[in-house]
């Protein structure tokens, strides 16, 4: 093992001297108190660490020991329904066992050691096994979790065992005396191998109408989610979370509050997702809040995309939450000037851009190495300063992402919710998931998405009108035109997330509205073309009847 | 002990020194100049050279005569149940008589582990309508005030403070920390409480304007630690106070400048986002814990500017924020709250039945729904005059009057009940026409539209007195 001095202390980056042959990325330990860091630049014998834990305390020429391997995730049984911070320590064990605050140096296996689980085998004796094959499962929440042969491993099996076993014990042995256990290892940093990436084809559905009927992502996609503090990031997140149609959630919260965080804890433990599960049996959590070390802060966002691959590589579609990447850009932008690197814009590294679409590169639908088909959607907010769409960071993740759900400051301060504004969002699925709204819900569902979609255009084009002249002197016409945007905009478009019926919305249901919607319409135009006033179309019991579709 | 006299460098706050051994970082360091002491911070370890910035100041510093002690530990302070009705300086040191220190703790606080967080959902009735019903105030939430220079923050937080209880009657410590405040605002707030009698539940750490600007970056430590000891420790719910929360911003910068360091937005350092969540993060409640840390902090924004990085990036780690206007204060309103741009986040699960009432969540999304009508409806008649609205328009206009000069605007001393607040606005709501009413559900509307009850408002004078 490799062992060197701190020669430098500043804030959360230390320089130590005496590593000559220690490696990028390797994991060190820190001081005394051993507090992990991780290599980020080597210079001669003078190693740069970030470390993840706050520095205070320590001093020049306490030892730093490099662990000689990249920072890695324990990935296997136990992680569903679990809670863990950036570096995957387990923060209700913690709590357990540590009390209600974070100390520092605390060291946790992410998976319990002592539990035990029924692994049911799937190949016999004999079988030729490689990496990622299935070799049998466990029933973990309400998943079937499935044990895949770990990295670089191949060979023919020589026992395979049946019965409870803990994720250290062997459950196969391979001709050649291989013994491999359910516990296995991954660095975060480094992209899950797969057979072959496909096209997306089915939607992810969250019942959340302007998501599902106006900007859907697929299974597999990715979405960037920018806006300004107060416009609904998080309330939108945690809906999607308990309504969408995926197999495993890894929500990760970095840079969050920590009261918000114990609400979406809560929110999971208490809710059940749409087939009626419990959410947490189908959910991970990895939490940072933003008083956490910085540094942890930014690993964590990478710990949770291994995490959602690996359930991807067992045959699931799992959706990876991220909130926010801002507070991981500034985790990058800290580190990067405490090395005195040169600035780009606004500060940040130059190469955060690139990073931002390494990782989103991760999301994607594959074809796993054991044939089996799986798929990871990334959910990205950003929250940009001042509301900015044109800072670097949302630049960065729009240009990474396909869809884009920007919310609107100024519509969820007229508490229109999801605040997502209509005319700047867009989805690049569209076109490609119509086949199957086509087979899964109706055939004109283009039809009636395009037709929403240009009344609300209109409107936006006439309210340009209105500002300059007043809706008196509009033609009836356009006044019904405006009448209707309202009641798509009011009745369709916002959704209450907390109301026990509003809060989903089922597809057949989300087109039944729309429909109607586009017939009212429709048949209004032509009796404004005959004469009638919009208030005799509209009138109070038409409109109320709109309004109350939703809650129904 | 050893004492150093090897300053090599003399820059703004900070002092450099070399041929240092054994010393931790962060660790706090004794200054002497002409025979006056001084306390620094080491904010950087390089070899055998150090970094201190120094609390107090560097003037009058010399690289050759200034004399430099480690002690050793990191930043820490001596904390006792006699705080209560003192006052210190920023630093935490006691003004008048000395207490007693029953425990000595970091100033740096430890995070609290999320998962040992209990969601706040306790009401705190602070007597105010805008807040109260339309930006519900809960126990252990952080919800800061978004000011500017000469508008009437102090008198609401004053008033805030003065008033803030539960439902259930109890009362608040209050921990007030002014950072770079007038000797006035201080003045004015002390008395305020010594008024109502209210002096033996306030503890004030005080660094006002002429105070060094970087004592200035542990006052808000050192009160939160205050009231982190009497919450975990002693079961109190504490009220913290910090204003203004741009002066202590503005000292970072200055520091963060004098180290030469790349400055990130308008030459903030890129670590503000950070440090200020290591500031209002320290609010909550615990599972299992009796007590409870709420945070009021007050910023006023450069130029009104609600982008600029300080308001913004709190804006990210607070849970919501209450905005006072120029507009509304030259119109006369006080409290002058821009409703449409204020928020509580905790406000959706810590009102309703059985918190305050039933109709409570409805009755305010239909207030910012007219609100937000309003405010089209205003910047129409200022192109086309009030001719051109119809005959509903003008109607939300005579609500909107109503509601700014008799719901929003009230008296320093007024004290509102909720439920008063309640029936104030179910009032005024019965001029828009019913099927405008789209945020209220049917049955609410049926039990509360026009019903009339009288619950009362109550001056400051009884403020202290138990609910009957």
């Amino acid at each position: 093992m490799l062992k060197g001095g701190i020669e430098r202390i500043t804030g959360p980056v230390i320089v130590a001297k005496g590593m000559l042959g220690s490696r990028m990325w390797d994991v060190v330990e820190v001081g005394k108190g051993r507090l992990l860091g991780e290599i980020i630049k080597l210079v001669g014998e003078r190693a740069f660490i970030e470390v993840y834990e706050d520095t205070n305390g320590l001093k020049v020429g306490e030892p730093v020991v490099s662990l000689g391997k990249p920072f890695t995730v324990e990935l296997g049984p136990g992680l569903i329904g679990s809670i863990y911070d950036g570096l995957g320590r387990p923060l209700e064990r913690i709590m357990k066992e540590l009390g209600s605050f974070i100390t520092k140096g605390i060291r946790l296996n992410t998976l319990d050691r002592e539990k035990k689980w029924e692994f049911v085998p799937k190949v016999k004796n004999g079988e030729e096994v490689s990496e990622g094959f299935i070799l049998g499962s466990v029933k973990e929440g309400s998943i079937t979790h499935r044990i895949l042969v770990p990295k670089g491993i191949k060979g023919r099996v020589k026992s395979i065992k049946k019965g409870v076993f803990s994720v250290e014990e062997c459950i196969c042995e391979l001709v050649g005396g291989k013994r491999i256990c359910m516990l296995q290892e991954w660095e975060v940093r480094r992209i899950r191998p797969y057979r072959e990436k496909i096209g997306l084809s089915e939607p992810l559905v969250t019942g959340q109408r302007v998501i599902d009927s106006l900007f859907p992502v697929g299974k597999g996609g990715n979405v960037c989610v920018p806006g300004g503090f107060g416009s609904g990031k998080t309330v939108l997140e945690s809906t999607i979370t308990k309504n969408c149609d995926s197999d495993v959630n890894v929500v990760c919260r970095t840079g969050e509050r920590g009261n918000e965080v114990t609400d979406i804890i809560n929110e999971l433990k208490e809710s059940k997702d749409r087939k009626g599960r419990p959410l947490m049996e189908k959910s991970i959590l990895i939490v940072n809040t933003s008083n956490m070390p910085v540094v942890a802060r930014e690993t964590s966002i990478y710990t949770a995309i291994t995490i959602g691959e690996y359930f991807r590589d067992q045959g699931y579609s799992s959706v990876v939450l991220i909130d926010s990447t801002s507070r991981w850009a500034e985790a990058l932008r800290e580190v990067s000037g405490r090395l005195e690197e040169l600035p780009g814009e606004e500060g940040y590294p130059v190469y955060m851009e690139s990073q931002v679409g390494e990782y989103h590169e991760r999301s994607g639908k594959v074809e796993n190495l054991n044939g089996s088909c799986g798929s990871l959607t990334l959910i990205s907010s950003v929250s940009p300063p001042g509301a900015d769409f044109s800072e670097p960071v949302t630049q960065a993740v729009l240009r990474s992402t396909k869809v884009f759900w920007g919310l609107d400051q100024k519509l969820s301060w007229r508490r229109h919710f999801p605040a997502m504004n209509w005319l700047i969002s867009y989805s690049r699925y569209v076109d490609g998931m119509l086949p199957w709204f086509r087979k899964n819900v109706s055939n004109d569902w283009d039809a009636v998405t395009k037709g929403l979609m240009s009344i609300l255009q209109k409107e936006a084009e006439l309210e340009r009108v209105v500002r300059v002249v007043g809706i008196g002197v509009l033609p009836e016409k356009e006044k019904f035109v405006l009448e209707v945007a309202r009641i798509i905009r009011e009745d369709f478009l916002q959704q209450d997330a907390f109301h026990a019926e509003d809060c989903y919305t089922h597809l057949d249901k989300q087109y039944a509205m729309m429909r109607d919607i586009i017939r009212l319409y429709e048949r209004g135009m032509k009796e404004v073309e005959s004469g009638k006033t919009t208030d005799k179309i509209l009138t109070k019991s038409v409109k109320e009847r709109m309004a109350r579709v939703k809650y129904d | 002990m050893i004492e150093y006299q090897t300053l090599t460098q003399v820059t703004g706050p900070l002092i450099f020194l070399e041929g240092i051994k054994n010393v931790g970082y962060g660790e706090i360091v004794e200054i002497g100049v002409d025979g006056e002491k001084r306390r620094g911070q080491i904010l950087e370890l390089n070899r055998d050279k150090a970094v201190i910035e120094v609390f107090e100041g560097t003037r009058g510093m010399d690289v050759k005569k200034t004399k430099v002690r480690f002690t050793g530990k990191t930043m820490s302070l001596g904390v006792s149940k006699d705080m209560i009705g003192s006052v210190f300086s920023g630093l935490g040191e006691p003004l008048k008589e000395r207490i007693v220190v029953e425990e000595e703790i970091d100033i740096q606080g430890k995070p609290i582990n999320p998962s040992s967080r209990e969601y706040p959902r306790e009401f705190i009735e602070t007597g105010i309508s805008s807040i109260d019903l339309m930006n519900s105030l809960v126990r252990g939430q952080k919800l800061p005030i978004f000011s500017g220079v000469g508008l009437p923050h102090t008198e609401l937080i004053t008033q805030i403070a003065k008033q803030a209880r539960l439902l259930t009657g109890e009362d608040f410590l209050i921990v007030f920390a002014g950072m770079g405040i007038s000797y006035d605002e201080a003045r004015y707030f002390r008395e305020e409480f010594e008024k109502t009698g209210a002096l033996e539940r306030i503890i004030l750490f005080l660094n006002t304007a002429t105070d060094p600007a970087i004592e200035r970056l542990a006052t808000p430590r050192v009160a939160l630690t205050t009231a982190e000891y009497f919450a975990w420790n002693l079961d109190y719910h504490v009220l913290v106070v910090l204003t203004d929360m741009t002066s202590y911003c503005n000292s970072l910068r200055e520091v963060s400048s004098a180290k030469e360091e790349i400055p990130s937005r308008r030459g903030y350092p890129s670590y503000l986002y950070t440090d200020l969540a290591s500031i209002y993060e320290r609010s909550g409640r615990i599972t299992g814990k009796k007590g409870s840390v709420t945070m009021l902090p007050v910023l006023t924004m450069p130029e009104d500017d609600i982008t600029h990085p300080i308001p913004d990036l709190t804006g990210y780690i607070t849970e919501g924020q209450i905005l006072l206007s120029r507009d509304m204060f030259r119109k006369g309103i006080y409290p002058p709250v821009d409703l449409l741009s204020s928020l509580s986040r905790l406000m959706p699960k810590g009102v309703g039945k059985g918190l305050t009432r039933e109709d409570h969540k409805s009755l305010s999304n239909q207030c910012y729904a007219n609100l937000a009508e309003v405010e089209k409806l205003r910047a129409l008649i200022s192109i086309i005059g009030e001719e051109g609205l119809t005959d509903t328009d003008k109607k939300y206009l005579e609500w909107a009057n109503r509601f700014e000069r008799e719901f929003i605007n009230q008296r320093e001393d007024e004290r509102r009940e909720v439920k008063h607040s309640l029936e104030k606005a179910w009032e005024m709501l019965s001029v828009i026409p019913e099927e405008r009413l789209k945020r209220i559900e049917k049955d609410l509307m049926k039990r509360y539209m026009g019903r009339k009850e009288h619950a009362g408002t109550e001056t400051a004078t009884s403020a202290t007195r138990p609910r009957s």
